[in-house]
């Protein structure tokens, strides 16, 4: 035991003294390299890409096409190998299928070394749902906020289907107090064997793709018939869909190495 | 127990500075506290704290220009003043719903606007948590203003006069929503009423009750007090003062929580200047607070979530009171009428 406390103790000051070296003989005088990650969305619905006014049929063999599909994605964390983690700060991303912009953007500043996880959530947490006007991807001009229950709305699609009573598809789902509450965090896993190694160098890109049809199957399988429309801050059938997507609609396609 | 807090005289020393260089009117305004920047020494800790905001000259008056403002809405022949008055403590006299543009009228009763900053929640159902973000019900509502954000923003950009305003406070750039939404925030939480009869009573700064009113001030402690509670005359929470028997219209504060055990919950409202801001409840339907105290002596209905203080032993329902003790209760009312809230020319249009 003492012997223990004793070696892991002169082991901490050993590396102590090592990293002190370290950063002496450093020329540009940097303590712990960071890099930069790339993450990019790619939408689909099932095997093929998403695009507006094309006909998809979920599992449930309901026709349909999408006319708008926007997201939040937010407290991104990755953890390393060895088990810790960074988040990035102001975390708040939108991404939107109408605009190729918003489908990838850079996360920085993130400590060098090797990681075998992503964390993100779906939507935004309940602190910044209740906070004052925001700015950036949470601008209330962004389209994703309610006025009459403040809030966001976490996830949009909208879209056409035959077999929807009105022809219309609306899905607002959102909504962030118990029993209704639809956040949702996720950690996709990574391809087998695949790390992403983030270098001061290189910037290495983690493609994840987003697939529509996800939110109909799962634990709570939707049939347009039925429900074709959630626009509410406390709608169970938000929380059904918020179920499904968290359950699978995001995958890491892959990662691409930086060069 | 006085609060007492730097911001009034940095809001001063910011007033005085921004003389110098400022030519508009009304930032160079007297050395005048800033509406909101005081807080009342009776008043519990505020919900949107002083330093969230803080209170200066120039933001404020650029919110009390945007609050009277018609151009903000989707016609540009409603403002929130149109619906908000200060004679009636900002609500709507007289009306069970307002009118908005096109004369559409609005599906519940408009409540004065005072002492937001203590607002943990604002509506009649709650739906609005912050009072930053609060004016995009009305500003979107098709019932109400009809408007957009977007276009609010673009209205205020095209405007040099509105530029130069927003980029003294907030510096060069075009006006974003942000701004627009924070300095609208800070003329609300300006709207500050703390100087009634019953303040003065209550903080011994003179104005003394007479005997009517004593008693009717000790039946509204004994019988009301435990929902219109603390000098806010409001405990912030959502209960059923027994209205109704159902709620097919309008489900209250289950509306925006989905949850079946708070159908028929409103928030109680506060009762300063009450005496102005007839007629009573969120849909307007008692005339006067006469209509409302016979209400509470008779008319309260059973239903599911009727607030539990409405029922009585023996199991009859309501708070009994004599024709004395409503005409007490109702001079005591009286007392909370705040006149420096009503006729302030610093919270009344911009010249
Ligand atoms: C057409 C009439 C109308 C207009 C215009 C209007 N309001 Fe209101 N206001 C109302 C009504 C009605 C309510 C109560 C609505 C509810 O509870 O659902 C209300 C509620 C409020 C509240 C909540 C008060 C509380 O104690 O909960 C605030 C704050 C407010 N309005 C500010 C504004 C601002 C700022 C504007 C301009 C951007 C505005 N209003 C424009 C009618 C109006
Ligand atoms: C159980 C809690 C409770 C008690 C006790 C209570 N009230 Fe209320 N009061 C409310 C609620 C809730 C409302 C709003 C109801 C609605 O509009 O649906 C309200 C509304 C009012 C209004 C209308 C205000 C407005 O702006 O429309 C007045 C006036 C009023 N109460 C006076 C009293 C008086 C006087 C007493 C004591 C005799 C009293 N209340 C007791 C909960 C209560």
């Amino acid at each position: 035991m003492t012997f223990r406390t004793l070696s892991s103790c002169s082991a901490a000051i050993l590396c102590a003294a090592t990293a002190l070296l370290f950063t002496a003989c450093d020329d540009d005088n940097e303590t712990p390299a960071k890099g930069k990650l790339n993450v990019e969305f790619e939408n689909v619905a099932g095997s093929q890409p998403l695009n507006f006014g094309s006909t998809y049929t979920t599992a449930a063999g309901d026709p349909f096409t999408v006319s708008k599909f926007n997201y939040y994605i937010s407290n991104i964390k990755l953890t390393k190998t060895d088990g810790t983690e960074w988040a990035e700060r102001e975390s708040y991303h939108l991404v939107k299928q109408a605009d190729a912009g918003s489908r990838s953007f850079q996360l920085t500043d993130i400590p060098a070394g090797e990681y075998k996880k992503l964390t993100f959530t779906i939507g935004v947490d309940s602190a910044r749902n209740v906070s004052g006007a925001q700015t950036g991807a949470l601008d209330p001009l962004n389209d994703m906020f309610w006025t009459w229950s403040t809030g966001y709305v976490f996830l949009k699609m909208e879209g056409n289907s035959p077999k929807s009573p009105t022809g219309n598809l609306q899905f607002h789902i959102g909504g962030f107090r118990s029993p209704n509450n639809t956040i949702r965090t996720v950690s996709p896993g990574m391809p087998a064997g695949v790390t992403v190694q983030v270098t001061a160098k290189k910037t290495s890109a983690i493609h994840l793709q987003a697939d529509v049809l996800k939110m109909f199957t799962g634990p709570n399988p939707i049939q347009f018939a039925q429900t074709s429309n959630t626009g509410h801050s406390s709608d169970p059938n938000s929380v059904k869909i918020a179920a499904n997507y968290a359950a699978g609609m995001f995958t890491i396609a892959h990662v691409r190495a930086g060069e | 127990m006085k609060r007492t807090r730097t911001a009034p005289l940095a809001a001063v020393l910011a007033g005085l500075l921004m003389a110098g260089c400022q030519p508009d009117a009304d930032v160079q305004q007297p050395a005048e506290a800033v509406p909101g920047s005081v807080l009342p020494g009776n008043f519990p800790t505020p919900v949107y704290a002083l330093e969230q905001n803080s209170p200066d000259r120039a933001t404020f008056e650029l919110g009390r220009r945007l609050f009277y403002d018609k151009r903000l809405s989707g016609d540009g022949t409603v403002a929130c003043s149109s619906c908000h008055l200060q004679p009636a403590a900002f609500a709507d006299p007289g009306r069970a719903f307002s009118t908005g543009v096109q004369g559409r009228l609005g599906t519940r009763n408009t409540p004065p606007l005072q002492n937001l900053r203590w607002r943990r929640t604002l509506l009649w159902d709650g739906g609005a948590s912050n009072l930053e973000v609060m004016p995009l019900a009305p500003l979107t509502n098709p019932l109400e203003m009809d408007g957009s954000l977007a276009g609010a923003l673009q209205t205020l950009n095209a405007d040099a006069y509105y530029r130069r305003r927003f980029a003294a406070v907030y510096g060069e750039g075009p006006i974003n929503s942000q701004q627009f939404l924070r300095a609208l925030a800070q003329y609300l939480a300006g709207l500050t009423s703390a100087n009634s009869r019953y303040d003065h009573y209550v903080r011994r700064e003179g104005g003394a009750f007479d005997a009517t009113e004593l008693r009717g001030l000790a039946i509204f402690r004994a019988n009301c007090a435990s929902c219109h509670a603390t000098d806010l005359f409001t405990d912030e929470s959502f209960r059923n003062n027994g209205l109704d028997r159902s709620f097919p219209a309008d489900s209250g504060r289950a509306h925006i929580t989905g949850r079946r055990g708070e159908r028929g919950l409103f928030k109680v409202p506060s009762l300063r200047n009450v005496a102005l801001t007839a007629p009573y409840m969120h849909d307007g339907r008692f005339p006067t607070l006469g209509a409302v105290l016979a209400h509470y002596d008779h008319g309260v209905v059973e239903s599911a979530t009727l607030d539990p203080a409405l029922r009585r032993p023996d199991g009859s329902l309501g708070i009994p009171l004599s024709a004395q003790q409503q005409a007490e209760l109702l001079a005591f009312l009286q007392t909370l009428t705040d006149e420096p809230l009503l006729t302030n020319p610093q919270l009344g249009p911009p010249q």
